[in-house]
């Protein structure tokens, strides 16, 4: 009886000086292609900008949106000029509640998340609020995931030691 | 449309084939593959096409994959195509589409008789984690990004808004995986040639819920080309290589944008719907009717459950082209299906059916190919097969190449040689007169329409 093994492909490798050269070089073009592995890390000084004073109300637990002093629109997820008339927006706090507009479990994702899976990614509504945040929703069975989700009543939860990212906010079940 | 616009013809594509990797070429000699199969299928040998050739426009999406900055000279120059003008142009997803109507707008201005359209993507050079993640960063770094990026959760959440909306069902979006996944399987250029049923692609992976791993495009390397003339610039082809092409005219084109964070799409009143958005065939009593009713049940357009860029792409290209009803006089259509959801989404963005039907209108049969079998009983009889060469899931989505895949697989129905080109005529629809191309870009920020006609 054959017992069936999966042996893990993984990046690691061998440093390699040299490779089989043919002595005939009319067979070069048989040669199979050299690959490397090369890495490649930058580090960037990324500036918030005009959005900063977001990622500032979550360390303080405040959540926070922009409204249209012209036209009233209010966006979720600031944007310091209106998506409807280009004025310049304020700041303003978003209700203490809101709810799930639409969401979904992921099981995979890019590199930087993948250890974190399952997660719930959700759109979240306010009442009076035009537009949408995108958040993590918590609490939550991720094996159980259903449409009866949408609709779900929610309230932010907040990072004690702030990473001034915006998952220093997530919600839970209100 | 500028009424002073000229005639442009598409006379002849070329496409590498699409494969997980191609570690046995560079990116420029993948691009030369698919230029080569183009040059030929004109009838020309290379140094009289480089004669003739007037500029060229490159097609790539991500400078990530391939580590490389100005990769579009590099292509240029293996394809010795130097001093001649050319650029660059990059629309996410959409840059294929948005090549190919470059190359259309450089022969419509005058500017250029025969235009050179090439595209191109290499995404083996990382790992299907970090290429996920290269991808996702085409959303908001500052709010988006950094909660979880990943496209497919994107696309799951926009269609968990379709099955609340619609009550659009996973069985639906699952019809159309295994109509492209068989539909490809007589595609020799297809990375993914698998009969599958309804009963694999629930059970294959979850990714992101309630997309499973069959109902989600791969990732790919490889390359697309598309040669584009003016009358002149025909005539000068045929001169030079003593044969007649079949004519395939661009007949319209059209572009639509929506913004990059989902959660900023707006939620539209009725009104506005109709002041902005509506098509010709939505204008009469019934249709109004429908839409009333939706929008009394709290529904706000476009949300995050249908794409407006889509719909305002298809509008204005029928619009340039006169089309009234995109279903009875569009003979099929290869449109941007990275998702089963997408696929249905955009039946209903490019008017195929009303907001609302796509689910059923995807497991209907009306966009099934004449032909194929499928394991399915389906209660209509094909009326326009959409993604007849098995699409974006099957065929793979090298993104630069994706758009220029698709009109060369459009041209090859068009001209009626689907059989020279795949080596099986099963795919080759009944003397198809006009398709459309469709190219959409992350969660439908930019997207294309082209319509192209037989003359």
């Amino acid at each position: 009886m054959t017992h069936k093994q999966i042996i893990e492909e993984t990046l690691d490798g061998t440093v390699l000086f040299n490779v089989p050269f043919p002595k005939n070089i009319a067979h070069l073009k048989e040669m199979s292609p050299i690959i490397l592995k090369h890495p490649y890390h930058v580090e960037y000084l990324h500036s918030y900008g005009q959005d900063s004073p977001w990622f500032a109300g979550l360390a303080n637990k405040k959540l926070l949106g922009t409204e249209c002093p012209k036209c009233g629109y209010k966006h979720t997820t600031p944007k310091l000029s209106c998506m409807r008339c280009g004025a310049e927006t304020e700041w303003k706090e978003l209700p203490p509640e809101g709810k799930v507009h639409s969401f979904t479990v992921c099981h995979y994702g890019a590199e930087e998340f993948l250890k974190e899976t399952p997660f719930i990614l959700a759109m979240i509504e306010f009442e009076g609020w035009n537009t949408l945040l995108l958040s993590r929703l918590v609490g939550l069975d991720p094996q159980q995931a259903n449409l009866k989700w949408v609709g779900t009543k929610v309230k932010p939860k907040f990072r004690r030691n702030s990473k001034f990212k915006p998952t220093d906010v997530w919600f839970v079940p209100a | 449309m500028s009424q002073s616009a000229k005639d442009v013809y598409v006379v002849s594509a070329g496409v590498s084939k699409f494969a997980k990797a191609r570690p046995d070429k560079t990116f420029q000699a993948i691009v030369k593959e698919a230029v080569d199969y183009t040059v030929k299928d004109v009838g020309l040998e290379y140094p009289k096409f480089l004669e003739l050739v007037d500029g060229s426009v490159a097609s790539y999406f991500s400078d990530h994959f391939t580590r490389q900055l100005m990769a579009g000279i590099m292509a240029q120059d293996y394809l010795s195509l130097c001093p001649k003008p050319s650029h660059r142009v990059e629309g996410g997803g959409a840059t294929g589409g948005i090549c190919f109507q470059e190359a259309y707008k450089n022969i419509a201005s005058g500017d250029m008789d025969i235009c050179l359209a090439y595209g191109f993507e290499t995404m083996s050079h990382v790992e299907t984690w970090k290429g996920n993640e290269f991808i996702a960063l085409a959303s908001d770094i500052n709010f988006d990004y950094p909660v979880g990026g990943f496209y497919s959760g994107y696309y799951a959440m926009m269609v968990v808004r379709h099955m609340m909306e619609f009550g659009t069902t996973v069985e639906q979006m699952a019809h159309v995986s295994v109509k492209n996944h068989n539909n490809a399987f007589h595609n020799s250029y297809a990375q993914k040639r698998q009969r599958l049923t309804i009963k694999d692609v629930r059970n294959s992976p979850m990714v992101a819920w309630p997309l499973t791993r069959l109902d989600i495009c791969v990732m790919s390397d490889g390359a697309a080309a598309c040669l584009l003339t003016s009358e002149e610039g025909l005539n000068k082809l045929e001169k030079a290589s003593g044969k007649k092409y079949p004519r395939v005219k661009v007949r319209a084109i059209g572009r639509g944008t929506d913004a990059m964070r989902m959660s900023d799409r707006p939620h539209q009143s009725f009104e506005d719907f109709y002041k902005y958005n509506a098509m010709a065939n939505e204008q009469d009593g019934d249709s109004k009717k429908y839409y009333k009713e939706l929008w009394a049940k709290h529904f706000k357009y476009p949300g995050i459950h249908s794409f407006r860029a889509g719909r305002m792409a298809s509008k204005m290209a029928y619009e340039n082209g006169g089309i009234k009803d995109p279903l009875k006089e569009i003979n099929f259509v290869e449109l941007h299906d990275a998702y089963t959801s997408s696929e249905i989404q955009t039946y209903e963005d490019m008017g195929l059916c009303k907001y609302g039907e796509g689910g059923s209108f995807a497991a209907s049969g009306k966009t099934f190919v004449p032909g194929v079998e499928y394991g399915l009983k389906l209660e209509s009889q094909p009326v326009c097969p959409v993604n007849p060469s098995g699409g974006l899931i099957a065929c793979g989505h090298p993104v630069g190449a994706t758009g220029l895949m698709q009109a060369a697989f459009a041209l090859w129905q068009l001209q009626g040689a689907i059989g020279k080109h795949f080596g099986d005529a099963t795919l080759q629809l009944n003397n198809p007169k006009i398709g459309a191309i469709h190219s959409h870009a992350g969660t439908g920020t930019y997207v294309t329409v082209s319509l192209m006609e037989r003359i």
